[in-house]
């Protein structure tokens, strides 16, 4: 098998000049400030299962996306067709929806002296994602699934094993003269073998790694294992009746607490009064121990990038800080409601005003092992997973649907599922007792092992 | 429509000819089937906060995805430029599945006789931005109207237009022009220290007619309010096992998350869904007969045809509590021996067809609704859904309410707050001991999510009762 592709190579300055010409256009033709993003992305995945090739797909994209401002009026269109006509359309559309639009004077791009681009290397792209053959890249995903369905009898099906890479090039530029640019590579790995027990019932869990570079990724054989491991210690999963004890969140899980306060820090949510934290700067919102960080500078980082979805650099703020709430997350618009000053976390997608988006965003990382945390609880639950939507934001009333193992005299003791575990994350953030030691970036969102005491458990 | 006026051959002045070049590249190395999939995707979006209107979009995306099954295998390659290098390119890189002798496709391709269940020329895409617009205003102005402790209305307006041309080796000729619109709103209440939301919508595959005449912006702003002011009195949720009520329409999501997604050929012909080997087994109580059905006129899981080409069906899933069918597409209907249930769906020609649910909902049974309250001596009734999960693997299914209330001695009492609901998709519906004659459908918001991928779809139910079922609030 052979396939060859057009791949990114060094600065594309066709689209550069697509991005900036489609700005000054706007401009000429009557808008007051105008911003383009241009992306363009080239994808492959590869999926094989018990060992077959399931799925092999490769492609490439490229779109463009316009928002346009007549003073306080704005307006934003996207297209896919980059042709003379397509662009024509992009243009006029745009200024034409502005139109009918109502003023708000706090809409704009941001001022001249706020935007920028960081200078340093972020070590975002390596092309090597791309280097492998067909061959290679299927035997990846089909080493790390066979590390998973080799490691125990009872590890029978499979959901798979998987391959993908990835590398998109960004370009925005506004009618304040910024142009910016940045590559992003990306590579992972994925395997979900199925485990079944004697009574036929099944379990199913997963494991991955992923890196901007195939140097970063980790051996499928390491991946497969662990995706092994956690799912045979689902199997035999009982249920259990309602009680209230301490429970353990996991580091996959505590990421789902940050995530948690990452939208009860986001800007639109406060300025919105939808937030339980909103109001709350400079007040007392989380146990003493609880630093959280949100750094879009941080080499190699899934949450960094140069500048942000408004061309404002990225930067460093401290959300949390020993309890404190110290910042909301970002972007101009939010920032201007609030009387503040943006912290650089505009995300912009291709349509639509830009949202607020997280760079790393991490709970600074403790002294005690897990084993430390799981051996002081006598009675207990290490959770392994939420399942469902159960989180009020304007409230932080928490209730989700849980797996995971009973801790009893301090050690794991046997698989529990069917359970929800339900309380306030106002009370749930001041209630974080320990912090593990094992602050491991997957992605953009990273937490250690938390404990939390107090939470009510539903079952029998 | 017929091949003539797609906008394909019109637009892009893609030919017959070219279209068998296409699906012949494809099979250059052997395959079992090969498909191209064209999609034209037009769409609006608005929203109104604070009164108003802080977004205003409009985008294109066109494309064309092919397909190659070999066996269990498929190859998959996009272009989002309809060139004919681009598309012989895509047709190349799929191609790389197969290892064999080449195939040649069918000659000529037969259109299928489909259904007409909405306008093939909708207003939607040459009705009036201003009179969308007016529309969410409307929404807006109707959500703070109802009560002052209203403090914040966040409305929006959606629709989109895709058009479709899918064409297959075996000679299928599909093409399809859908739309699809939805106005929503949620709000938020504050009363002293006491805040809380409320959140409605709907729409389907619909004009703007619909949001004049049918539901117009009061019906979902004042849903919207009502529940966001009866959640400023509301009490914790009890936790564990009790008997619960679900309200007839959108808590038909139970009936997605619980059994849907686990019949969904594609899991159980890979035996990884705890509904495996189940055909023809009973999976709920006698009073249970569910079905998915593609073809409802103007709802919002309804289409003329799925993403293969293929008519969408009235699929019978479960008949008093037996199972009866899986839901698939060509693949797993190829691969399990089985009929083709026009389920094969994808979110864009960026994307593989899997089997995907259209309007799946449980047919009416002969209680009253009044009668199945007055049944339960301590329980919940659950009228308002979040949304909900599932593991296909092992079953277990939680969604939440946000709406739902205490029903104690056979009455609705205290509306309650944080109230998710978890149970195990194989033996939920075998606890259904009543079943109301009240059947709804959702209003049309519904998206699913699977493997990355969204698709619109609809759920139903009757008011059901659930002898046994796990509450997971913090009251004891």
């Amino acid at each position: 098998m052979a396939t060859h592709l057009e791949t990114i190579s060094g600065t594309d300055s066709g689209l550069r000049r697509l991005a900036t010409d489609v700005v000054s256009r706007a401009m000429k033709r009557g808008a007051s400030a105008a911003e383009a993003v241009v992306r363009e992305g080239t994808e492959f995945s590869t999926a094989v299962r018990l060992g077959q090739v399931e799925t092999l797909k490769e492609s490439g994209s490229r779109a463009i996306g316009l928002r346009v401002f007549l003073g306080g009026k704005s307006a934003s269109t996207y297209s896919s067709d980059l042709t003379e006509d397509g662009l024509q359309r992009l243009i006029s559309g745009a200024l034409d929806l502005a139109k009918v639009t109502s003023e708000d004077p706090y809409a704009g791009i941001p001022e001249p002296s706020q935007l920028g681009s960081l200078q340093s290397d972020l070590q975002l792209y390596c092309d090597d994602v791309y280097a492998l053959p067909p061959e290679q890249r299927i035997d990846y995903a089909r080493r790390a699934e066979r590390a998973a369905l080799d490691a125990d009898p009872r590890l029978k099906n499979s959901d798979g094993g998987s391959f993908d890479a990835a590398i998109g090039y960004k370009i925005l530029a506004n009618s304040h003269g910024f142009v910016g640019e940045f590559r992003r590579s990306y590579c992972s790995m994925y395997a979900a073998p199925i485990a079944q027990d004697e009574s036929g019932a099944m379990q199913r869990d997963y494991w991955f790694s992923l890196a901007r570079t195939l140097a970063k990724l980790e051996p499928p054989e390491t991946v497969g294992r662990e995706a092994a491991r956690r799912t045979l210690r689902r199997l035999g999963a009982r249920k259990i009746a309602s009680t209230q004890v301490p429970i353990i969140l996991d580091p996959r899980v505590a990421g789902s607490i940050l995530d948690n306060i990452f939208d009860g820090v986001n800007g639109d949510a406060i300025y919105r009064q939808s937030s339980f934290l909103a109001g709350q700067l400079g007040q007392k919102v989380a146990a003493d121990n609880i630093t959280v960080i949100d750094d879009g500078t941080i080499p190699g980082g899934f949450g960094t990038e140069p500048f942000d979805g408004e061309g404002v650099p990225t930067q460093r703020t401290a959300v949390i800080e020993n309890g404190v709430l110290k910042s909301y997350l970002l972007n101009t618009y939010t920032a201007k409601k609030l009387g503040l000053r943006t912290t650089g976390n505009a995300s912009r997608g291709l349509a639509g005003n830009p949202g607020i988006g997280s760079g790393n965003f991490f709970l600074q990382a403790g002294d005690r092992t897990p084993q430390q945390i799981i051996g002081g609880i006598k009675r207990g639950l290490y959770v392994i997973e939420f399942l469902g939507f159960g989180v009020n934001m304007v409230t932080g009333d928490f209730s989700r649907g849980a797996s995971g193992l009973w801790i009893e005299n301090g050690e794991l003791a046997y698989p529990v599922e069917e359970i929800t575990v339900a309380g306030n994350l106002k009370d749930m953030l001041k209630n974080i007792s320990e912090i593990g030691n094992d602050l491991e970036f997957r992605g953009s969102t990273a937490a250690p092992t938390l404990r939390i005491d107090g939470m009510m458990i539903a079952g029998e | 429509m017929t091949q003539n006026q797609s906008l394909f051959f019109q637009k892009f002045g893609i030919t017959p000819n070219e279209l068998q070049r296409y699906l012949a590249e494809a099979l250059s190395a052997g395959g079992d089937y090969a498909d191209l999939y064209f999609e034209y995707l037009t769409s609006t979006s608005i929203s109104v906060d604070e009164s108003i209107v802080k977004t205003a979009s409009q985008g294109i995306s066109a494309g064309c995805g092919v397909r190659v099954l070999a066996g269990e295998r498929t190859g998959y390659a996009y272009t989002d430029d309809l060139s004919p290098e681009k598309i012989m390119r895509a047709a190349r890189t799929a191609a790389l599945i197969a290892r064999g002798p080449a195939k040649t496709p069918l000659e000529g391709f037969k259109e299928n006789i489909r259904h007409q269940l909405y306008p093939v020329a909708s207003p939607l895409a040459e009705a009036d931005i201003a009179a969308k617009l007016a529309l969410v205003m409307r929404t807006d102005r109707a959500a703070r109207a109802y009560d002052p402790r209203i403090v914040q209305v966040r409305a929006g307006y959606f629709d989109e237009m895709r058009q479709i041309l899918v064409i297959g080796s075996d000679g299928t000729f599909a093409s399809d022009v859908q739309p699809l619109a939805r106005l929503s709103l949620s709000c938020i209440a504050k009363s002293g220290e006491s805040s809380s939301r409320g959140a409605a919508g709907g729409g389907g595959r619909v004009g703007l007619d619909f949001f004049l005449t049918e539901k117009t912006p009061e019906h979902f702003a004042h849903d919207a309010a009502r529940q966001a002011i009866i959640q400023l009195d509301a009490r914790e949720a009890p936790a564990g096992e009790m008997e619960v009520v679900l309200g007839p329409g959108w808590p038909g999501i139970l009936l997605h998350e619980a059994i849907g997604h686990g019949l969904e050929a594609d899991f159980n012909r890979k035996g990884t869904s705890a509904f495996s080997g189940m055909l023809g087994k009973r999976v709920a109580s006698d009073k249970c007969t569910v079905v998915d059905n593609g073809t409802l006129p103007s709802h919002r899981g309804s289409i003329n045809v799925d993403d293969e080409g293929s008519p969408t069906q009235n699929t019978m899933l479960i008949e008093k509590g037996i199972l009866k069918a899986y839901l698939s597409d060509k693949l797993s209907a190829k691969l399990m021996g089985m009929p083709d249930t026009g389920n094969g769906r994808r979110e864009s020609y960026e994307h593989i067809p899997m089997p995907r649910m259209t309007n799946t909902y449980m047919l009416a049974g002969d209680d009253s609704p009044e009668d199945i309250i007055r049944s339960v001596k301590r329980g919940v009734y659950a009228v308002n859904f979040g949304g909900g999960q599932v593991d296909i693997t092992n079953g277990k299914f939680v969604f939440s309410a946000s709406e739902a209330y205490m029903i104690e001695n056979g009455q609705v009492t205290a509306p309650l707050k944080n109230c998710t609901l978890i149970g195990n998709g194989p033996d939920a519906l075998t606890r259904v001991s009543m079943v109301g004659n009240d059947l709804q459908l959702d209003e049309g918001v519904g998206t699913c999510g699977k493997e990355g991928q969204s698709v619109p779809v609809g759920v139903g139910i009757p008011t059901l009762k659930l002898d046994r079922m796990t509450v997971g609030g913090t009251a004891r």
